[in-house]
C-alpha cells in the first residue's frame, strides 16, 4: 500500500525545484554582496563606502528573509502562488544593490 | 510602454492579480515563479559583473572602467525590473486564459551583453590602459 502523503505530492517535484531555485538565487545574491563588501575591505575605505557596504549587507539580509519566508511556504503539499509583494521586494532589493554598486563607482 | 505602466500598477496592488480570472494549476504558477527567479539571477550576475569590473580591472582608464561597469549595472537593473513585470503579466495572462505575453527583451539583453563582451575583447587585445 502506498503512503497517502506520497500520493498527494506532485510527482514532478515542482515545489522542491522552486525551493532550489530560490536557494540558487540567494547564492547569486550572496556572491554579488560579497563582491560589494570586498570593495570596501581593499580600497582604504572612506566613510561613504562603509555606509554603502552596510546598506549592501542589509539588502542581502532582506533578500534572505524574503527567500526564507517563501521557501517555508513551499513546504506545503499544494503551495499558494508567489505573492506580488515578495516578487516586488526581491526585484527592488536587487535594483537597490545595483544602486549601491553605482554609488561605489563614484566615491 | 502603456502595458508597462499598467503592469506597474499591478506591482503595488498585491490583491489585484489574485482577484482576476481563475487560479491556474499551482504547477504553472510555480513554473512562472522559477522563470522569474532565473531572470533575477541573471540580474544579480550582471550586477556582480559590474562590481567585478570596478574592482578587478584597476589598470583601465577611469572612463572605460566606469562605462563598462555602468553598462553591466544598468543591464542588471533592467533585468530585475523586467523580471517582476514579466512575472506579473504572465500570472495575469494565465488567470485570464490568454496567450502569454511576447517579449523583445531577451534579444535586447543579448545584444547589450554581446556589445559589452566585444568592448572587453577590444580592451584586452589593444590594451587600453590608463
Amino acid at each position: 500500500m502506498r503512503d497517502s502523503a506520497a500520493v498527494a505530492r506532485d510527482p514532478g517535484l515542482q515545489p522542491e525545484r522552486t525551493r532550489l531555485a530560490w536557494r540558487r538565487t540567494t547564492l547569486a545574491c550572496t556572491v554579488a554582496t560579497a563582491l560589494g563588501v570586498r570593495a570596501v575591505l581593499h580600497d582604504g575605505a572612506s566613510a561613504a563606502d562603509a555606509v554603502t557596504c552596510g546598506l549592501c549587507l542589509l539588502l542581502w539580509l532582506g533578500f534572505l528573509a524574503v527567500a526564507h519566508r517563501r521557501m517555508t511556504l513551499l513546504g506545503a503539499a499544494r503551495p499558494r502562488p508567489l505573492g506580488p509583494r515578495a516578487a516586488v521586494t526581491a526585484a527592488l532589493g536587487t535594483t537597490a544593490l545595483a544602486m549601491c554598486a553605482v554609488a561605489m563607482l563614484f566615491t | 510602454m502603456i502595458t508597462f505602466v499598467q503592469g506597474l500598477r499591478l506591482w503595488f496592488a498585491p490583491g489585484r492579480v489574485r482577484e482576476e480570472g481563475e487560479t491556474p494549476d499551482y504547477r504553472f504558477s510555480l513554473a512562472n515563479e522559477r522563470t522569474f527567479l532565473a531572470w533575477l539571477r541573471t540580474a544579480l550576475a550582471l550586477i556582480g559583473g559590474g562590481f567585478a569590473v570596478d574592482q578587478f580591472l584597476p589598470d583601465l582608464r577611469w572612463g572605460v572602467r566606469v562605462g563598462l561597469a555602468l553598462a553591466l549595472l544598468v543591464a542588471g537593473v533592467l533585468c530585475a525590473l523586467r523580471a517582476v513585470n514579466h512575472w506579473v503579466r504572465c500570472e495575469r495572462a494565465m488567470r485570464r486564459g490568454e496567450d502569454l505575453p511576447a517579449s523583445r527583451f531577451p534579444a535586447l539583453l543579448g545584444v547589450l551583453v554581446a556589445v559589452v563582451a566585444l568592448a572587453m575583447v577590444v580592451i584586452v587585445v589593444f590594451g587600453w590602459e590608463g
